[in-house]
């Protein structure tokens, strides 16, 4: 009982966050290069249309991921246009892109799906599939824990990758340096516009994996109201985690985790122990976010020129 | 130059004879902002208003509404179109559409899923009784369950999800046998993720039913029902095209024969405003999916269709609220 109810939660957890990850990692790549994204739940959304969409065309689920991300960097592609080129404000751009990622959407939706505002859904064979799928007993612990999308397993393992390019390799430390210090980085010879090109893009594309993520993985359609919002959870999720990878993973994580005590907490027989307004219930996710955000993180600072459009002299 | 002053002047002549010329009622209806493909409310309601300009010969348009604050100005066009009846679809464009029918006290407005305590003479509510198609799910979920355990999952908690939850509660009683309901809110209508960890919570816990009526969050309880190999039941309308082997039955709301019914109304001089009508199986308001025939045996339909006739009848009295629910009595 106790074992069950502890993967559950971890099951939960594991479900919740891959979407937030990927699109919290493509904050963590874009802003260590100085380019404030909030545009990133535009971009999610738009990839969880693509990936359904083209998910379900295509009968596939890996090509609507791919296609996904795609579209999540062409989207993020006239993001770093605006930024960095034509040094518009961040916010602004980025509140636009949010505009035109959900409109886009519903647009494209409409024009290739009768109308509807929803895409139609992927069978369980055309959907991501879940690797460990039958190796374990079904609802068992094994299974519960471990019986996940590959998405969910591509999101740590990308965890781990960004961790190494942005602290082990040349280009993380350079993608850093254009983040904290452009000038400098620019009379040191580092092509300034061409690493935040790069890496407003990669957001784009991250972003994408995550909207995919909700649309071809956790559920198998796109519909209007999916990502509602996700995109704004996974930027928070970036800045609670001090704008490296692994903090992010950490808040996601904890967030995720929240959301499946909740749900955990909301069941019959606990409520009859133990009842509570499943109003009161929804709010724990924040409640214990902001929590631990005051208890426990300390001073977090974004990159010195995060926002700041940079002109070369 | 004279030559084109006269042709404008003859389409503008032209465009006021199609628009004016028209002798038959006029109806007109506005969507929310879901749109009119909306594979829900709106969506049926223009299907409801399609079919009376086919049937009656109503003169049948819809303006969508990109966003709430198109409400109003979609009110004042179709106004100044002469429109004779103008709906307003969804709960949202209740504010704007009460303005608008005390302002034009001459115009005769309708909406959907709205009931005001004093409703202005020229308006009409129409509210649904969802409980009743609830019911008669429960009825099935009870009678199909093989581990005795059904689930309901609610959008947010108030008192339109209540009705669906204790209607459904009742119908599960009514089937006479033993069986446990497991009950939840996800407090959202649009994350389906939190929908599938409740639903696969409820599974579970042996429940190998579960009814939702919560929007967006039922696409989470869907999916759930696809990858365990469970049932589940779909709302508003028919659920079944999005897992066909796991959607047994869906507690329909049937928004195109509350807008038909009305129209008709209109035509034979029956309108009468003032007030909310609610409308439950007798009206045809609401009902269970046509799709159940699919995966329900026949005898159970059979029982079914009983069931509904004793609602209908009233000898059965749904309850919609946890105080009618306590004085509820199988019979």
């Amino acid at each position: 009982m106790l074992l069950e109810s502890i993967a559950f939660i971890i099951a939960t957890t594991l479900m919740y966050s891959a979407p937030l990850i990927f699109t919290a990692l493509g904050g963590v790549v874009s802003e260590n290069a100085g380019v404030v994204n909030i545009g990133l739940e535009g971009m999610m959304t738009l990839g969880a249309f693509v990936g359904a969409a083209v998910g379900y065309f295509a009968n596939d689920a890996w090509i609507g991921f791919l296609a996904a991300g795609a579209a999540g960097g062409a989207l993020a592609f006239f993001h770093a246009l605006a930024c960095v080129t034509f040094l518009a404000d961040h916010i602004v751009s980025g509140i636009a892109i949010n505009f035109i990622g959900p409109g886009l959407s519903l647009f494209l939706s409409r024009y290739f799906f009768d109308g509807a505002t929803q895409t139609l859904s992927l069978s369980l064979d055309a959907k991501i599939p879940r690797p460990l799928n039958g190796v374990f007993e079904q609802n068992g612990f094994f299974d519960m824990v471990f019986n996940q999308y590959a998405t969910v397993y591509l999101a740590l393992f990308l965890v781990a990758f960004l961790w190494f390019i942005l602290y082990r390799t040349r280009l993380g430390l350079r993608i850093r340096a254009v983040g904290e210090h452009p000038k400098a980085a620019d009379t040191l010879g580092i092509n300034v516009l061409r690493i935040k090109y790069l890496a407003v893009i990669t957001s784009g594309v991250l972003a994408g994996f995550g909207g995919a993520a909700l649309s071809v993985a956790i559920v198998s359609r796109f519909s209007s109201t999916l990502v509602s919002g996700q995109g704004f959870i996974a930027l928070a999720a970036m800045i609670f985690g001090k704008w490296k990878p692994v903090g992010t993973l950490a808040a996601c994580l904890l967030f995720s985790s929240a959301q499946g005590l909740t749900v955990y907490l909301g069941r019959g027989d606990l409520q009859r122990m133990l009842p509570m307004p499943s109003q009161l219930l929804a709010t724990i996710p924040f409640l214990l976010t902001l929590a631990v955000l005051i208890g426990f993180v300390g001073k977090s600072r974004p990159p010195a020129a995060d926002g700041i459009p940079y002109e070369k002299e | 130059m004279k030559a084109l002053r006269v042709l404008f002047a003859l389409i503008v002549l032209l465009v006021f004879a199609l628009s004016s010329g028209a002798s038959q009622l006029s109806i007109a209806m506005i969507t929310d902002v879901g749109g009119v493909n909306d594979q829900s409310f709106n969506q049926s309601a223009w299907e409801g208003l399609q079919r009376a300009e086919k049937d009656l010969g109503v003169k049948a348009a819809y303006i969508e509404s990109r966003q709430d604050a198109d409400y109003g100005p979609n009110l004042e066009t179709l106004l100044d179109a002469g429109t004779d009846l103008i709906w307003g679809i969804g709960f949202k464009m209740a504010d704007a559409v009460l303005e608008a029918s005390t302002n034009n006290v001459d115009q005769k407005y309708a909406i959907i899923d709205f009931a005001w305590e004093k409703t202005p003479e020229n308006l009409i509510g129409v509210v649904f009784k969802a409980e009743e198609a609830s019911f008669l799910v429960g009825y099935i979920a009870a009678k199909m369950t093989k581990t005795g355990k059904v689930g309901f999952i609610g959008g947010m908690s108030f008192p339109v999800i209540w009705g669906f939850e204790y209607g459904f509660r009742a119908g599960v009683a009514q089937a006479g046998k033993n069986v446990e309901i497991l009950s939840q809110y996800a407090e959202s209508f649009t994350d389906a993720a939190k929908g599938k960890s409740i639903a696969n919570s409820m599974y579970q816990q042996g429940a190998d039913i579960i009814f939702h009526a919560s929007g967006g969050v039922g696409d989470g309880l869907i999916e759930a029902a696809k990858e365990q190999g469970k049932w589940a039941i779909g709302v508003d309308r028919d659920q079944n095209y999005l897992a066909p082997d796991n959607v047994l039955t869906s507690a329909m709301k049937r928004v195109d024969n509350a807008i038909f019914n009305i129209a008709k109304e209109l035509i034979e001089g029956k309108w009468q405003g003032g007030h909310t009508v609610s409308y439950g199986l007798a009206e045809g308001g609401v009902d269970i999916a046509p799709t159940t025939s699919k995966h329900v045996p026949a005898e159970l339909l059979a029982e079914v269709e009983a069931v509904k006739a004793r609602i209908i009848a009233g000898e059965v009295v749904v309850p919609f609220s946890k105080e009618t629910f306590a004085s509820f009595e199988v019979k």
